[in-house]
């Protein structure tokens, strides 16, 4: 493109700029990982310390919070993905009955307030006689995460030139091999960028899972539990952890994204 | 077997809303219009009042939400915009990766994201206290329970979710159009304006639809950075079903909420000019 | 785009709906009118006969597993005092660290209940209030065999064997105890703080945080008016939700805060705040500027509940443990950790021994806990305090806008 080089550079700084202040309470979290706190708070500065790093996994509960918290992004991830993408693909593609019921469901699920798809969401388990455990959380991960992956899926297929897949099925492609080669990876992005939203949703979610998580305790369930007495410092260390490992991916994809270009 | 593709592909999701979605829907509506506390129990008087009692009660929340809303959405689609363009038009091979470090500060829990805030926002924090020492700032200053953390809050906490639809549009945006826009001697300025931005209109709503509404309705930010006068309508909910047990206000109140974000989404695709409002929102 | 300029849109706008969508919204108002006849039944229980309850008991046998729900941070890391309990009585426990609010614990706990199914849970833990007295009022709790509790009877303080809002603790035993009282920073307060007065002082404009609890904050309203809030009034409800709404009109308040209020006090962010004994003896620990009185006037103490809800598998089991805790070594143990206020009161001369034969900074802090008035209230900060207005449902739906429409404007 041509012209205005400055303007690309303002602009290049500018996007990290704002990643940098996405991420700053991330860096006040992850200094407070260190701290050598002597009572239950974790508010002030105290001194450098590693410990918290060996006793990682000394709170049990906690632990086992985080695991299922990831669990969960995980499952609830995977099936949003596959049944958002094909819902996303259905309204984007074609015409048929019931578009207009689906766009405005979609809309519903997102305008619903959280504390409102949590609480109706219980009635209906408990009436149903269903157990509310993990399960449960997944089944209501999925259902706020949806609308979500359905715009994002739709916003990308509608653009898909159907004359693609026409010479594709000339050539002698089954229906499933024409959607892996040449539809999927056009709409790639649309449904990466849907998965990442839908795990960060899931993994971060409070009120609809204190609602439906019976007594499974996920991570931030745990930590809002704990504010009230003092966040231990092992929190700190998971989310710096959590964090360190995206970003090492993130430079594992960039190098990697180099190599092939 | 052609023809019914599209209804095969659209039933799991299709059946996934209907029972988690639709079914307790119509049970809260039918709850909103009940009468009764939860110790003697709720009858069904169809009493309209509630939402009538609600919205009279609550209409200060109600309309300060949605400014409050409306404040952080353009914010962001001030903020977000910029960052969208460059990713998906400079950020090459490595697109994906700036939407992953976009997206990774939320994988960290939120509760621990606004301590955090709280802490660096403290009045004689370790940004505030620094500045008011240097005599930059008066020694009343603060950000922290004013109108301003709670927009902001809001901001920052939706952010992504403007970010990702704008980019999601703009990346198809094939640059041949652009390039023919300079061969006709449009300026920069010129080509983004009557040729990038409308193309990128559907990726904005899609990005304010998934950004206004949550951020209206939400409780946390309020409840955490705000002050005496800034509850949003999402407390006033809360507060009257956990602790009230007020389950027919709080379902009158979350429908209205709905129903006005409903109007104010149609509002604005009408202002956008799109055909079908909510067929505008798929794009 | 003028709409009317557009005919697909125009169509759609003024075509008569369809047949089908004539039926689907029939469809859908069917349904809805058919959940329109279900309401919900009320449940008030009546209170249990002695009969009825000696004949429950009876039947109850060990199983050998107990689960304990419990709020965060009320139990060791390690768990100590349950090892020794499985120990000592061969019985195995689940802790769960699951309630953090007592209005949404009784907002997830009532529907599941309501249906008669149980909670998977046999010891639940909650603060005397509403929310518990509504899981007395719907007859969601077990009453407890007093026959089978020694250590309770025992070793509790008078002052937790009868409160009132459980008269003779018929179906709670107290875990765990807090004073709400005045927290301020000695950095920006010079003054001893010892009147209620000083919350609504004018000097400390924009520095002042409130509960945004309605019980909490009606209690101090009331406190600063000399009204006793156990025998309060609507009246006298009306009237401290006067003086507070001046108090808020006047911009002295900065914000009604729920926990954390002590973050901003240790901060600066206000000076003086309504507070929690316990919080603030945990900052005090951390060597922090932060001073806690009993006003004058009064204050509030309330106590966190170990109950047996309905429809628990383990009921006997769950007894065991609970007066389990009650042992003064056990109790002792759980308070070193917990730091606010113990049912037992022996504990405080253990902890002075332990501080004995500890040494360095253990015994620093095992000192400063045995001294602490925030952990061990003298008989004069008890007189001083009351407990939160006991009210019918009726009563608190006259009480809770009050206070609410000053918290939540």
């Amino acid at each position: 493109m041509r012209g205005g080089r400055l303007g690309d550079r303002l602009l290049h700084g500018y996007t990290w700029l704002i990643i940098a202040w996405l991420s700053s309470p991330i860096a006040v979290m992850i200094l407070f990982g260190f701290n050598d706190k002597k009572s239950k708070s974790n508010t002030t500065w105290q001194g450098f310390t590693l410990k918290w790093y060996q006793e990682l996994f000394s709170i049990s509960d906690l632990t086992v919070a985080l695991r299922n918290s990831l669990v969960i992004a995980v499952v609830s991830t995977v099936i949003t993905v596959v049944i958002g993408t094909m819902l996303g693909l259905a309204v984007g593609r074609y015409r048929f009955r019931g578009q207009g019921t689906t766009n405005f469901l979609v809309f519903a699920a997102i305008s619903t307030p959280e504390l409102v798809m949590g609480a109706s969401l219980l009635s209906l388990f408990v009436s149903g006689n269903v157990p509310r455990d993990g399960t449960t959380i997944i089944v209501a991960h999925v259902l706020f995460s949806l609308s979500f992956v359905v715009v994002t899926v739709r916003a990308r297929v509608i653009v898909l030139d159907p004359a693609l897949e026409e010479a594709a099925r000339d050539l002698g492609a089954t229906a499933w091999g024409t959607f892996r080669q040449v539809t999927l990876p056009s709409i790639m992005p649309g449904v990466l960028a849907g998965a990442m939203l839908s795990f960060a949703l899931s993994i971060d979610d409070y009120v609809v899972t204190s609602f439906v998580n019976g007594s499974t305790i996920t991570f931030p369930l745990w930590i809002v539990g704990s504010v009230k007495t003092g966040i231990p410092p092992q929190v700190n260390v998971m989310g710096t952890l959590i964090f360190g490992i995206g970003v090492l991916i993130a430079i594992a994809n960039a190098v990697a994204a180099r190599r092939r270009s | 077997m052609r023809r019914l593709t599209p209804y095969l592909l659209a039933l799991p999701s299709w059946m996934w809303l209907a029972i988690f979605l639709v079914v307790p829907m119509v049970a809260m509506a039918s709850v909103s219009l009940q009468t009764g506390n939860a110790i003697d129990g709720f009858a069904m008087t169809f009493s309209f009042s509630n939402y009538t009692d609600a919205i009279g009660t609550y209409s200060t929340q109600l309309l300060r939400s949605l400014l409050y809303g409306a404040l952080a959405t353009v914010a962001m689609l001030v903020i977000g915009y910029p960052v969208a363009y460059w990713i998906a038009f400079k950020g090459g091979t490595r697109k994906s990766v700036y939407l992953f470090l976009l997206l990774l500060p939320f994988f960290v829990s939120f509760v621990l994201r606004t301590i955090s805030w709280s802490f660096l926002l403290a009045d004689n924090g370790v940004l505030f206290g620094t500045l008011k020492s240097w005599g930059v700032l008066p020694a009343e200053f603060h950000v922290l329970a004013t109108t301003l953390a709670v927009v902001g809050g809001l901001t920052y906490n939706f952010l992504p979710f403007m970010i990702l639809p704008i980019y999601v549009a703009l990346e198809r945006v094939d640059p041949r159009v652009i390039e023919a826009a300079y061969d006709l001697y449009a300026s920069r300025g010129a080509a983004f304006r009557r040729v990038v931005l409308p193309l990128s209109l559907p990726g904005v709503f899609a990005g304010v639809l998934m950004t206004f509404v949550p951020a209206t309705a939400d409780p946390v930010n309020a409840q955490i950075l705000g002050g005496t006068a800034n509850t949003m309508i999402g407390n006033i909910i809360q507060t009257a079903y956990l602790t009230n047990l007020d389950y027919p206000t709080a379902s009158a109140l979350s429908f209205t909420l709905m129903a006005v974000l409903l109007v104010g989404i149609f509002v604005y695709a009408r202002a956008l000019g799109t055909e079908n409002v909510l067929e505008a929102a798929a794009r | 785009m003028n709409p009317l300029n557009n005919p697909a849109l125009l169509r759609g706008m003024t075509q008569p709906r369809t047949r089908r969508d004539a039926f689907r919204i029939a469809g859908l108002s069917a349904a809805g009118l058919a959940l329109a006849a279900c309401g919900v039944e009320g449940k008030k229980a009546a209170p249990p006969k002695a009969d009825a309850v000696k004949d429950f008991w009876s039947k109850q046998t060990k199983h050998g597993h107990v689960v304990f729900a419990n709020w965060p941070e009320y139990m060791p890391e390690d768990q100590a005092p349950l090892k020794k309990f499985q120990q000592q009585t061969g019985i195995s426990y689940e802790y769960k660290e699951v309630i953090q609010e007592n209005a949404e614990f009784f907002g997830k706990a009532d529907p599941v209940l309501r249906a008669g199914q149980p909670l998977g849970y046999d010891i639940v833990v909650m603060t005397n209030g509403v929310q518990l007295q509504h899981m007395i009022e719907l007859g969601y709790v077990v009453p407890l065999d007093h026959s089978q509790i020694p250590n309770f009877l025992a070793n509790a303080g008078d002052k937790y064997k009868d409160r009132s809002y459980d008269p003779g603790n018929v179906y709670t035993m107290p875990y765990s105890s807090g004073v709400t009282g005045i927290a301020y920073n000695t950095r920006y307060v010079k003054d001893d703080i010892k009147s209620i007065e000083s919350l609504f002082d004018p000097k400390y404009k924009g520095r002042v945080g409130m509960m945004n609890d309605a019980q909490e904050i009606g209690n101090f309203g009331m406190i600063a008016l000399g009204i006793d809030p156990e025998k309060s009034t609507e009246a006298d409800w009306k009237k401290a939700g006067e003086k507070l709404k001046a108090q808020r009109d006047a911009g002295i308040v900065r914000k009604y805060y729920d926990q954390s209020y002590i973050d901003a006090v240790s901060k600066g962010d206000i000076w003086i705040s309504m507070a929690w004994s316990g919080d603030v003896f945990q900052r005090q620990l951390a060597g922090e500027p932060v001073k806690f009185v009993v006003p004058e006037e009064g204050g509030t103490i309330w106590t966190d509940n170990m109950l047996i809800p309905k429809g628990a598998a383990n009921p006997l089991d769950a007894l065991i443990l609970m007066d389990y805790l009650y042992q003064p070594a056990i109790a002792a143990e759980l308070d070193e950790f917990i730091q606010f206020v113990t049912p037992v009161p022996a504990v405080q001369d253990l902890l002075r021994e332990k501080a004995g034969a500890a040494k360095g900074g253990a015994k620093k802090s095992l000192l400063q806990m045995a001294d602490s008035p925030l952990m061990f209230p003298s008989e004069a900060d008890y007189a001083k305090l009351r407990n939160y207005t006991k009210l019918t449902t009726a009563q608190e739906q006259v009480f809770n806008p009050i206070f609410q429409s000053i918290t939540q404007a």
